[in-house]
């Protein structure tokens, strides 16, 4: 040791990093293991966390996070509640607080549902940490292991890791332009049947999905709060992102269509005011609402007051809808670049959804590209997204990626979407060069020769590599 | 003793190598050692300049760390580190070159054939498809030639697989390795200052092959060290990774991927890592541990070594 440094008297090593006894032999790592709950053998590490692990670089335009654009908070304002908060509520805010929540957090909450049509009694409201939270009570409430969860397929990647650590066995319905199929969902339901099972809950994010980037359609809206209501089953309805719609008709809410008898509906403020305060909450009925609230208090016994007094502060000064606005027109914009960027850079073998509101966009590429590799090459290139089987509990997705347009500005947007749809180009080519199964031009292209030169990848100079077609094995369909 | 613990860095397997590292400077404190993390990034250079150290661990995996690139200016700045040199190091990343060199000396290795990208573009390279698969049968084992993980290592079960293969292990490399595949066993022998420790066999617990997510993960496979052999079985797994340490020119410590395939195969080298992982469920710890010796041991055995010592 360095006698200049010595270790001082609280056992810190030099530089006053603590000083850690190594408990990492593989003894050590074998007798924790034998310790670890059955379940954590379905808590997964993986190859894709590790390379998302690089995303966080300071040169990676990251297209793969599901950030908010908190740099649009004016600090101001942020600075003057925090200080009426110190100046005339210091000793409460800095108290614990009731476990569902302050009343007031609970009015703000009905005030921001009401926004969207829906009449919640503030008594059925319980205020979680975050809308991540409502979903660990919501599962902790009511799953056994081995119990069967319906999901959206894709589903929000956030929620595979709660599903999978209550062990739940999560079936995922596969959606469309509209979300979710309900014709598929009936038949998964009657299959359930004949095996005698029954889901304990159907999970949806039904508007501006995460990460399909799609709405369930009003139709599929009625019949599937039909069908919880003829089969007794609950609805989860995650709607993190239904104030901000960019284009189209406002929809209905499922809970606002069930009126909360089988819907137990999941909020957030992440979205439209800040995700660092952690607010969500779950509106339930009211037997679901206290087994919840009996869950949470053994989990934290209560939300940050801190943030709760945060929250009525900031609503009281009534301008929160401006600021919704404000979002709206910052996100509308990065849309419309991400959707014009996709259309230039990406191959013609791609396709992707339109969302009309939230942060993702969902990307489909030819099912012989892996996304998971796919990242690998585009992190050489200096860019991330989000592989599309981080959204499935069954391994499928692998030919998808979730893009995300809300946390980067339009020009790292479109930068982003050309360096990815360089290397899917180069997958393209490559894999048809050695298949010879070249895809006929679609009738798009020929409508508009421009699409085809000046905006694919490449144009600069370099040849288009997936156009190039040095031979050919067998015709082409016509 | 001022020690750098060179981690992290640009690589696929920074996630990895921060474990690796952060075991390595408990370890170095341990020892009473001055310790100086690095992260590996474009300031690398001026903080080695800068911190001045007496010897660095590289505890870096995969291209940059494991190339020899690191070790080059290692030895420009003069500062003595821990595995093997330049030469060995660009030879173990480039699983090709490394299994010409085996080849050459007579080593056995599982029948290959290795590809640039360019080759399918320029010269029709899928078009000797039917030949590869009528030399080597199936599954064929595709990877990237120079990553050092199993990242991007697919087995292609039949002929119409095997282009989406290619396309994966190519997104990690700019060249692929095609591979007979060989059944077997999966043994790793650890070698320190050329003595060998102990057989690792890894036994995934589930029946598909050994891959990336199980090689990080506490009870996705099972390690078992030292591995069941019998005497001639395990003679002939260790004089081969001797033998491949030697004609690939290892110095310090590395780690030889052996295959042990049924009667009339033998072992059957893969590949040599010349930094092995070093967290809590790599395979040359375990061994080490087997053979008596802690993690702080090895460390310390590994910078003396570096040190000339």
């Amino acid at each position: 040791m360095d006698p200049a440094r010595p270790e001082d008297e609280s056992g810190r090593s030099p530089g006053g990093r603590p000083h850690r006894r190594s408990h990492t032999t593989s003894a050590d790592v074998a007798r924790y293991a034998g310790l670890f709950a059955q379940r954590t053998s379905v808590m997964r590490s993986s190859a894709m966390r590790d390379l998302m692990e690089i995303t966080s670089r300071p040169e990676v335009i990251s297209l793969a996070g599901g950030l908010p654009d908190t740099s649009t908070f004016p600090p101001d304002s942020f600075a003057a509640q925090m200080t009426r908060i110190a100046q005339e509520s210091s000793a409460k805010a800095l108290q614990y607080g009731p476990t569902e929540g302050f009343a007031e957090t609970r009015e703000v909450i009905e005030e921001v549902m009401r926004a969207e049509d829906m009449r919640p009694d503030p008594g059925d409201i319980v205020v979680t940490t975050g809308g991540q939270q409502a979903l660990d009570l919501i599962c902790k409430t009511l799953l056994d292991p081995g119990d069967v969860v319906v999901a959206e397929g894709p589903t929000y990647p956030g929620a595979v890791p709660v599903f999978c650590s209550y062990e739940a066995d999560t079936r995922q319905v596969e959606m469309d332009d509209d979300g979710m199929r309900i014709d598929l969902l009936e038949e998964l339901l009657a299959d359930l049947d004949r095996e005698g099972r029954r889901p304990k809950f159907i999970y949806s994010v039904p508007t501006f999905q995460n990460p399909g980037g799609v709405t369930l359609a009003m139709e599929r809206r009625r019949r599937l709060v039909e069908i919880a209501r003829e089969r007794e089953i609950l609805i989860v309805e995650d709607n993190p992102y239904g104030l901000l719609r960019y284009a189209g008709e406002t929809l209905p809410t499922l809970y606002s269509l069930d009126g909360g008898d089988y819907v137990l509906y999941v909020g957030t403020l992440s979205k439209i005011l800040s995700p660092g305060i952690r607010i969500g909450w779950v509106c339930a009925p009211p037997p679901v609402r206290a087994k919840l609230v009996l869950g949470k208090a053994a989990t934290d016994l209560c939300t940050s007051t801190l943030s709760q007094y945060f929250v009525r502060e900031y609503f009281e000064e009534g301008g929160w809808l401006d600021y919704v606005d404000e979002l709206r027109d910052v996100y509308r914009s990065r849309r419309g670049a991400m959707l014009r960027a996709l259309a230039s850079y990406f191959p013609r073998q791609a396709s992707w959804s339109q969302p009309e509101g939230g942060l993702f966009v969902w990307a489909t590429l030819p099912d012989y590209i892996d996304t998971t590799d796919l990242l690998a090459k585009a992190l050489r290139e200096n860019v991330a997204f989000v592989p599309g089987a981080a959204a499935f509990a069954d391994g499928r997705g692998s030919g998808s990626m979730r893009l995300n347009f809300s946390a980067q500005t339009e020009e790292e947007i479109v930068e982003g979407i050309r360096r990815i749809g360089a290397v899917v180009g180069e997958q393209v080519g490559l894999y048809e060069t050695m298949t010879g199964s070249f895809e006929v031009v679609r009738p798009e292209d020929e409508d508009n020769p421009s699409a085809s030169s000046a905006s694919r990848p490449g144009a600069d100079g370099d040849p288009p590599t997936g156009e190039v077609l040095p031979f050919q094995r067998r015709p082409l369909r016509d | 003793m001022r020690v750098a613990v060179l981690k992290g860095g640009r690589s696929l397997e920074r996630a990895v190598s921060l474990q690796s590292g952060a075991r390595v400077e408990e370890a170095v404190t341990a020892l009473g050692h001055d310790v100086v993390a690095i992260d590996a990034d474009e300031r690398l250079v001026s903080r080695l300049k800068e911190e001045d150290p007496d010897v660095a661990f590289i505890a870096l995996h995969g291209p940059g760390g494991e190339d020899g690139t690191v070790q080059s200016l290692l030895e420009l700045l003069g500062i003595p580190y821990t595995g093997p040199g330049i030469g060995a190091s660009v030879l173990c990343m480039d699983k090709v070159q490394a299994k010409h060199r085996m080849r050459a000396v007579g080593i056995p290795t599982p029948d290959w054939v290795a590809f640039g990208a360019t080759a399918f573009r320029e010269l029709g390279a899928a078009d000797a498809f039917e030949e590869i698969e009528a030399g080597f049968g199936l599954p064929l084992v595709v990877k990237p030639a120079g990553q050092g993980s199993a990242l991007g290592v697919r087995f292609a079960g039949d002929a119409g697989a095997v282009p989406a293969a290619i396309v994966g292990a190519l997104s990690y490399d700019d060249r692929v390795l095609i591979e007979r595949y060989v059944a077997g066993r999966e043994l790793a022998v650890s070698i320190l200052a050329g003595e060998p420790l102990p057989i690792v066999e890894a036994i995934p617990e589930q029946a598909d092959l050994f891959n990336y997510e199980a090689r990080y993960e506490i009870g996705r496979t099972r390690y078992v060290c030292p591995a069941v052999l019998d005497d001639a079985e395990a003679d002939a797994v260790t004089a081969v990774a001797l033998r491949t340490w030697e004609a690939l020119g290892c110095a310090g410590f590395a780690r030889v991927d052996v295959m042990l395939g049924g009667e009339g195969v033998g072992p059957q080298v893969l590949e040599v890592n010349s930094v092995p992982g070093l967290t809590d469920t790599s395979l040359l710890p375990i061994a080490a541990e087997a053979a008596g010796i802690s993690f702080e041991s090895f460390v310390e055995r590994a910078l003396e070594l570096a040190l000339g010592e």
